[in-house]
């Protein structure tokens, strides 16, 4: 099996940081803030590691820090400490020792990003088209035809009307922004996939279209993905593993049956009980 | 016969630690047992003897308290399940160990089909194939073709677990563990399943089984495994602290 992501000791502090904000923070203190400099300790010593074709998931409640990690993994924010190495074609990527030149180009070509809010994924000033358009071109395919081509289809991979990609994202619904945002994901045929509660807020029906779309991309191209949600029901469709956040700690790490059926932690034991 | 076990449980006990209840409450405790290639064996002991725990626990749906859970891989080489690495296990599922539970859990847009064909797609089995393979055993269970194409979401109990069964007989894994696979069948349908099992039994596949019927443990059995609640149940319910 292949290894596609190994993270180790992930931490991110927002504040000055002094030497009690990891002693004095976390779930045994039910806090995350630092009560000696009020520092936020968003995440800390977040460790995992991600194979070819394996869905993680990553669980907790909203500020439990599991979309700081993926941030930071995707560099649209920077550790405090921590390593990440991201293997690919035979070659080892030291994701926090890169500039950040090296850093947008690996995340252009190599790497997707799905948000909760479409806005942070596509840019609403240019079309659907112009949006995938856009990633391919950061990607070094810049011949008009070829692009086009490969845009329409993948809008109707992720069955958004062709017809329609001439439009801007504003005229679509929500579902549909998200269809778009993950579209514009797939691009590059990513070998890594970060997902960001990709699914909360839509109605359900368009959820489950999306999550379906999820599993058959993983099928067909052993796509790699990180699935960042508080959703247990998607946590139990989707993950393989499942690893449980609170107050930037992880709890609790495991096979998803196993977490779902015999949680061990307190916390998890109590979110597994609430579920509907 | 071939003697070498393919698994080996060695004092597994599970206790459940309940944070919110303040409680210990022990499942299963002590278990030993051995499995044997082309043998079956059956558990069995009053509700609440941790019978399907101890399936669970070498599924790893359960994580185990204590003990060993021995597990000879196709390579030979001896893996205890208990402490496994989370992707060997994943692995392991895939490929050599299958649980057939009592209860179906499938996707309700997914056809009975494409459900039953999944894990030998996930083998990287191509679909029609897999497909036909799929057709062929619910065929052998004696699903009506006309449900082949639809969603068991709305299927009655003895049709589920006829789709949950030849989902977990298509892949023929070298372990397989089941747990009351024929409680809601009719009879009929119920002596079919048997063939079945002894086919695969005759295949060399081991199998961990717990019958809701004591005429089929006597009739498919060649070990017998009794197990009791565990002992002092009530006193070791303990608080903590």
């Amino acid at each position: 099996m292949d290894k596609v992501l190994e993270v180790e000791n992930l931490s991110k502090v927002y504040g000055p940081g002094c030497p009690s904000c990891f002693e004095l923070t976390g779930p045994e203190y039910n806090t995350n803030i630092c009560p000696h400099c009020g520092s936020v300790v968003a995440a800390h010593n977040v460790s995992f590691d991600l194979y070819k074709g394996e869905i993680l998931g990553i669980m907790g409640e909203s500020g439990s820090g599991k979309s700081t990690a993926v941030k930071c993994l995707y560099f649209d924010q920077e550790p405090s400490t921590g390593s990440a190495i991201f293997f690919d074609k035979g070659r080892q990527h030291d994701l926090f020792n890169m500039n950040a030149a090296q850093q947008r180009h690996l995340a252009n070509h190599r790497f997707g990003m799905v948000y909760q809010n479409p806005h942070l994924g596509l840019n609403f000033d240019i079309s659907a088209g112009g949006n995938i358009a856009e990633r391919l071109l950061m990607s070094d395919i810049d011949n008009y035809a070829a692009i086009r081509t490969r845009a329409t289809g993948l809008l109707s991979r992720t069955e958004v009307l062709p017809e329609r990609m001439d439009e801007l994202p504003k005229n679509f619904s929500g579902g549909m922004q998200q269809r778009v945002q993950i579209a514009k994901a797939l691009a590059i045929n990513p070998p890594l996939l970060f997902l960001d509660e990709v699914t909360t807020g839509l109605d359900l029906s368009v959820q489950a279209a999306i999550l379906d779309l999820i599993m058959e991309i993983q099928q067909e191209q052993q796509t790699a993905m990180v699935v960042v949600t508080h959703d247990l029901g998607v946590i139990r469709l989707l993950a393989g593993r499942t690893l449980v956040m609170k107050y930037g700690r992880v709890i609790e790490t495991g096979l998803t049956d196993q977490i779902l059926e015999d949680p061990q932690h307190a916390y998890t034991q109590r979110l597994v009980a609430s579920a509907l | 016969m071939n003697q070498t076990p393919i698994l080996r449980v060695e004092g597994y006990s599970k206790y459940f630690e309940l944070h919110e209840q303040g409680k210990i409450i022990p499942s299963s405790h002590d278990v030993n047992l051995q499995v044997y290639p082309g043998q079956l064996t059956t558990l069995i002991g009053p509700t609440g003897a941790g019978k399907s725990t101890v399936l669970k626990g070498i599924y790893r749906s359960y994580l185990p308290t204590s003990g060993r859970l021995l597990f000879r891989c196709e390579n030979s080489h001896e893996v205890d399940l208990a402490q496994a690495d989370e992707h060997l296990i994943l692995e392991l599922r895939r490929t050599e160990i299958g649980f057939v539970t009592q209860f179906l859990h499938a996707l309700p847009r997914q056809a009975t089909e494409d459900v039953v064909a999944q894990p030998l797609v996930q083998r990287g089995m191509e679909k029609t194939q897999a497909q036909n393979i799929a057709r062929e055993m619910l065929a052998a269970m004696n699903l009506p073709e006309c449900l082949w194409g639809i969603s068991p979401a709305t299927f009655s109990g003895g049709e589920k677990q006829r789709v949950n069964l030849a989902r977990g007989l298509v892949s023929r894994p070298r372990l397989l563990l089941l747990d009351e696979p024929t409680a809601s069948l009719d009879p009929t349908t119920t002596e079919r399943v048997v063939r079945l099992i002894e086919d695969l039994k005759a295949e060399g596949v081991a199998m961990l089984a717990i019958f809701h019927h004591p005429e089929l443990v006597e009739r498919m059995a060649d070990n017998v495994v009794e197990l009791e609640p565990p002992v002092g149940i009530e006193k070791m319910f303990k608080e903590i602290a």
